[in-house]
């Protein structure tokens, strides 16, 4: 995409795409929260539950770039919360292998986020979309983007 | 003895009692008066002080009921009398005459829609009309019409009998009669309920007025299944009311007309009320008139504060004695105005009285005919160790039917009582019990079929997204066959719908899209499964709580949002495959950490159920806060009841009690936990299958604060119980609540110390009647029958001031000088003895969150699984709460919810094995390099390297494999992340079917490949 397309996509009202990824018991928990206390944020987020933060492979984070995402969230359990014992933990360790990759690739810091958010944390998760959202307003769509994916 | 339970009342609480009878292993019959269950709550739009979805909430209960093996539904039934004793019961009922065959009525509704004759509609408390012929609600459970005699022209002229001329099934009946039937039980529990004030007893009120209405009749105006489709509108002209008034203890706390309890739960329902009408039009006015707002239960004093701070509701502390209606029927409220002690007047569209509960009529001729002690109030009697216990033996109670409760109290005692009456007939367990039977799962077509069902929920969904619009889009998808919206997608009808549309269109997937799968997946599975579908081909699309609610002012953005979770969820279930659980062996043990008065109650009943338990006290002697007690509210000795508990655990064989000791390891999962006990420098290991958490909460010491510390005058309210064991003999005494509590650093109310200081005033008032005893507060919050307490306590002379927050008594040497906010003036009362009571707060409670992995709450203490149907229960199974570690709470309530927790433990201790997870991961053995990082990462110790001999063309070697213990895995899939070969599927969430939901989470995605093929989709 031109500069000039980028800077248009900008100002047109455009809503980027996250994709986030929430464990069963906190995050995806946290976005119910959010629902049930009536937190509104911006319809950018779509939600891929998962059992365990633990089990987000490196490759899906990958492929959701590859698919379009503006951004992706790793979110999970607080440390030391993880209903796994310890998913959490090797969460973070695989994050800063894919935190690497990603600069690497020159994906800017913003489009690819670690959050920890427990299932009361409602209004945590509805701030986090809303602030990823603006954030990545600000950037464009991602440069992984497919041709013809808006 | 039988092995079978009676349970009275079908509501929330008999609903609960009879899950837990049933699941621990006894037949069960529920008796509901009414022609559906699920009692008031099924009235409800929203509860507090979460506002959830009242409907959602109960009707997987309802469908549960419905569908247990060991339930036996008499609905339309009335219990005439219980006679026998404890073990031997004989109920006899009568099954009204409802004129329809139950077993054949489809619940089909022809009979509804052409029924002419039209009456007040006792659902919608009134306020619109139903015919003669009906279901009560949506979700009515049985689904089955019932004729109502009074109002039916058949019936009562001898015309029409249309209903039976379009009755396809043949089900009407008008010769049906009553039938008497007498069932053999070995227990009873009572869960009779309340009746809702009739207010036009008081005729100051104006009832007779149209915007004169009750709160439940207001309630039903704000739910979206009630006679106004969530619009709130005035009944006299149809217009939306400006400016709306409640007024609070209508019916409650009011000597003349002989109702002296306060009913508990009218404060926080009028404020959620208030709240959703103001959700629902921000400009709407509200003023709550009260005495006091009670708001002591967990998290309610935040509700409160909410209500106050977002949604401007106003509260205003005066009582209006009447409501004034002038020539043009215009309504106003005379009133104190608090700030300023003037007397004012002002105009109101609409007028709610929050009326009280009263005592059900059946509680009372029930309780008569068959001997049964009632309370001073009309409640069933029970005392404070036995709050479930009637005088009868055999026969328990649960709910509002012992007194006013709100809905988590209700549901802790109903499994109270289903724990005291499994324990009853525990040598008969599983004897007269039959196990659950689904059809066989039917073959798979090689090519998805998947059927798309698009809840509305009410107007939840349907008010924000185009829900049309998704059914539409779902039909375009691949491997689509079937797509249709449902208005309630989890009630019983909906189930019907889905199975048969399984059915019909040989649907080999279920997607449905409504709300979070933590709380319906488990719903939707049963339902696949009843259809021959194994329950993992099922997936959930949360278009709910993730969508219409967090996008309530974008419908277009949240309408093309819950289409791309839709297609999401197709496209991975294309890829489900049937999974199976395995069953284990489980320990049918459990622990108990702490020996408080909860904790030891637990200990008994699971003990009393049969089962063995470990009591793991961290102190030298059992006992707990009860031990620092001189007297119980009811005058009662707490060292004779302490040692009576303490005699009956030591002398309990299943009991084995552990003190000084504490928990320091955890491990395993429910059924199968491995842990290891630290006693006096040795760690003994200690295996069980179930743990209940009873550890208590611990006295605030209000250091610092009214000279606490400094003065040797001023001491908690936990000294002051303590110095009246001897007796005191100063003669000014001022007492001081909310010390610590409703304020910045603490929030939450302390439910107990209004209660505690009412009770130690008229000790002292009782033994000194010349004492001056003053006790300053804020709200005096003596709930439910305690409100008799703060009643005696006036009585005596004790004297009462209010005082506001921002203005708090100072403690000045000798005198207390507080500014009354009725008088609006400084008082100087001398003080020799300055009394600050202090709220419970939560014990070290971090220790045991990380052992069981187990949440706090933002004030520390634990977190239940659900603050109103599942208060004794944790997300993680088999671990459970009790007691003031959930809360602070009354000693008769913490034996209840101990008994509770008892109660749920037992319906996993009675079983003989657990099932394991269906979705956990597996090894693809061709693909493993037997590297062992799955080994590593595997908190549970589930994969395993074995040695395999491998031959390849002419060279045989050996090398290792990984094979995963189905057992042990939770299904995690951390392993699968992890293997560097790819060789483990996490099932249920492989690589394959997470790839296609990222392949699809932007509507409007190129293509979708559907297992082999690739399909094109245009948008």
């Amino acid at each position: 995409m031109s500069a000039e397309a980028v800077a248009a996509t900008k100002t047109d009202g455009w809503e980027p795409k996250i994709v986030a990824f929430c464990c069963n018991w906190c995050s995806y928990g946290g976005a119910d929260s959010a629902g049930m206390g009536r937190f509104q944020q911006p319809a950018s987020a779509r939600i891929i539950r998962v059992m365990c933060s633990g089990r987000i492979d490196p490759l899906h984070v990958f492929n959701a770039f590859l698919e379009g995402a503006d951004a992706v969230l790793v979110t999970g359990c607080h440390i030391g919360d993880c209903h796994y014992v310890n998913g959490n933990d090797k969460t973070k360790i695989k994050y800063k292998y894919l935190e690497n990759v990603a600069h690497e690739l020159g994906i800017e810091k913003e489009r690819l986020q670690l959050n920890w958010i427990s299932a009361s944390e409602g209004e945590k998760f509805a701030n986090f979309i809303r602030d990823v959202t603006e954030q990545i307003k600000k950037l464009g769509p991602s440069p992984l983007k497919p041709e013809g994916v808006a | 003895m039988k092995g079978s339970v009676a349970v009275v009342g079908g509501g929330i609480a008999g609903i609960q009692a009879a899950l837990d009878i049933a699941d621990s292993g006894f037949k069960t019959y529920l008796i509901e008066s009414r022609p559906s269950i699920g009692g008031v709550m099924s009235q409800l739009d929203k509860t507090f002080p979460t506002n959830d979805c009242a409907m959602c909430i109960l009707s997987p209960k309802l469908v549960e009921t419905a569908r247990h093996p060991n339930i036996e539904l008499l609905s339309y039934s009335d219990v005439k009398s219980i006679s026998g004793k404890a073990g031997d019961f004989k109920v006899k009922v009568i099954k009204k005459v409802r004129y329809v065959d139950e077993t054949k009525c489809t619940g089909c509704g022809s009979c509804t829609e052409k029924c002419p004759s039209k009456v007040p509609d006792e659902y919608n408390a009134g306020m619109s009309k139903r015919k003669s012929i009906y279901i009560p609600f949506a979700q009515a459970i049985p689904r089955v019409a019932t004729i109502d005699a009074a109002h039916c022209l058949y019936l009562t002229k001898g015309k029409c009998g249309v209903c039976k001329k379009v009755c396809g099934p043949k089900a009407v009946d008008y010769e049906q009669k009553d039938k008497e039937i007498e069932l053999n039980v070995g227990s009873v529990v009572l869960a009779t309920g309340f009746k809702p004030f009739d207010p036009s007893e008081l005729k100051q009120f104006r009832f007779e007025h149209p915007d004169v209405i009750t709160a439940l009749q207001f309630e039903r105006l704000l739910s979206a299944s009630g006679p106004t489709q969530g619009h709130v509108t005035k009944q006299s002209d149809g217009k939306v009311p400006k400016k709306l008034a409640f007024i609070q203890c209508v019916g409650s706390r009011n000597l003349r007309i002989n109702r002296k309890h306060c009913s508990s739960v009218c404060c926080m329902y009028a404020t959620k009320e208030s709240i959703i009408a103001k959700e629902h039009d921000p400009e709407l006015d509200i003023t709550i008139f009260n005495i006091d707002i009670r708001a002591f239960g967990k998290n309610f004093e935040e509700f409160y504060n909410r209500a106050q701070r977002e949604y401007g509701i106003k509260y205003n502390n005066s009582r209006p004695p009447e409501v004034i209606v002038d020539a043009n029927n215009a309504l106003s409220l005379k009133y104190e105005d608090f700030n300023t002690g003037d007397l004012k007047t002002q105009n109101f569209d609409m007028v709610v009285l929050s009326i009280g509960l009263d005592p059900a009529d059946s509680t009372r001729t029930l309780a008569q005919s068959s001997g049964i002690a009632l309370d001073d109030f009309g409640n069933i009697a029970t005392s404070i160790e036995n709050p479930v216990e009637t005088s009868v033996a055999g026969i328990y109670v649960c709910g509002v039917a012992q007194g006013p409760k709100d809905i988590p109290d209700t549901v802790a005692q109903a499994s109270a009582a289903a724990s005291k009456a499994a324990a009853l007939l525990s040598g008969e367990r599983g004897t007269m019990i039959k196990e659950r039977k689904f059809p066989d799962e039917k073959v798979l077509s090689p090519e998805p079929r998947i059927g798309v069902f698009v809840c509305h929920c009410g107007i939840n969904i349907g008010s924000v997204v185009n829900v049309p619009n998704v059914v539409e889009y779902a039909k375009s998808l691949p491997g689509v066959a079937h797509a249709q919206e449902m208005l309630y997608a989890c009630s019983s009808d909906s189930q019907v719908t889905i199975k048969d549309a399984i059915a019909k269109n040989n649907l080999n997937r279920v997607v449905v899209a409504s709300c979070t799968p933590r709380t319906h997946e488990p719903l939707f599975q049963n339902t696949c499964r009843e259809a021959g579908l194994n329950p993992y081909l099922f997936e959930l699309a949360n278009i709910r709580e993730h969508c219409s609610w967090v996008h309530m002012k974008e419908k277009e953005k949240a309408t093309e949002k819950a289409k791309g979770i839709v297609q999401m969820a197709v496209a991975k279930s294309a890829l489900f495959q049937p999974l199976y659980k395995q069953k284990v062996p489980l320990i049918n043990k459990a622990i108990v950490l702490g020996g408080g008065v909860a904790g030891m109650t637990a200990a008994l009943d699971i003990a009393n159920n049969g089962y063995g338990v470990t009591l793991i006290e961290k102190e030298k002697e059992l006992g707990g806060k009860l031990r620092e007690m001189t007297e119980l509210y009811d005058g009662k000795n707490p060292s004779d009841v302490l040692k009576e508990l303490i005699s009956r655990v030591n002398q309990n064989k299943n009991i084995k009690v552990i003190n000084e000791a504490k928990l320091t390891k955890v491990e395993g999962f429910l059924g199968n936990f491995k842990g290891a006990v630290a006693v006096k420098g040795k760690e003994i290991p200690l295996d069980f299958g179930a743990a209940v958490i009873a550890t208590g909460a611990r006295n605030f010491e209000p250091v610092g604060l009214f000279s606490y510390g400094k003065d040797s005058h001023v001491v908690t309210q936990a000294q002051l119980e303590k110095m009246l064991g001897k007796g005191i003999s100063t003669n000014n005494i001022t007492m001081i609540q909310c010390v610590g509590a409703r304020n910045k650093d603490r929030e939450y109310c302390g439910r107990t110390c209004c209660i505690d200081a009412v009770k130690n005033a008229t000790r002292i008032k009782k033994a000194n009647s010349s004492a001056n005893v003053y006790v300053l507060y804020r709200d005096m919050r003596t709930y439910g029958v305690m409100e008799k307490l703060y009643e005696n306590a006036r009585d005596l002379g004790i004297i009462f001031i209010k005082y506001e927050a921002e203005n708090p008594p100072k403690v000045q040497g000798g005198s207390v000088v507080v500014h009354d906010s009725m008088l609006n003036e400084d008082i100087e009362l001398a003080s020799d003895l300055v009394v600050l009571s202090t709220p419970l707060v939560a014990g070290e409670n971090e220790e045991i969150n990380q052992l069981f992995k187990i949440p706090l709450d933002k004030n520390k203490f634990f977190l239940e699984a659900h603050p109103k149907l599942r208060p004794v229960d944790f997300a993680t199974d088999g671990v459970f709460l009790c007691g003031s570690a959930q809360a602070p709470k009354l000693i008769d309530e913490a034996i209840s919810q101990a008994s509770a927790a008892a109660s749920r433990a037992c319906t996993i201790l009675s079983r003989e094995f657990i099932e394991t997870e269906g979705a956990i991961s597996v090894v693809n053995e061709g693909r493993c390099i037997g590297c062992g990082t799955c080994v590593a990462v595997c908190p549970y110790n589930a994969p395993s390297l074995y040695d395999v001999t491998v031959k390849v063309e002419e060279v045989t070697y050996t090398t290792k494999k990984s094979k995963i213990n189905p057992a042990a895995c939770k299904g995690c899939g951390s392993c699968a992340a992890a293997c560097p070969a790819g060789a483990i599927t996490a099932q249920h969430f492989s690589s394959k079917e997470i790839g296609e939901a990222i392949d699809a989470f932007d509507k409007g995605v190129r293509s979708i490949s559907i297992g082999k093929g690739v399909v094109e989709v245009t948008v």
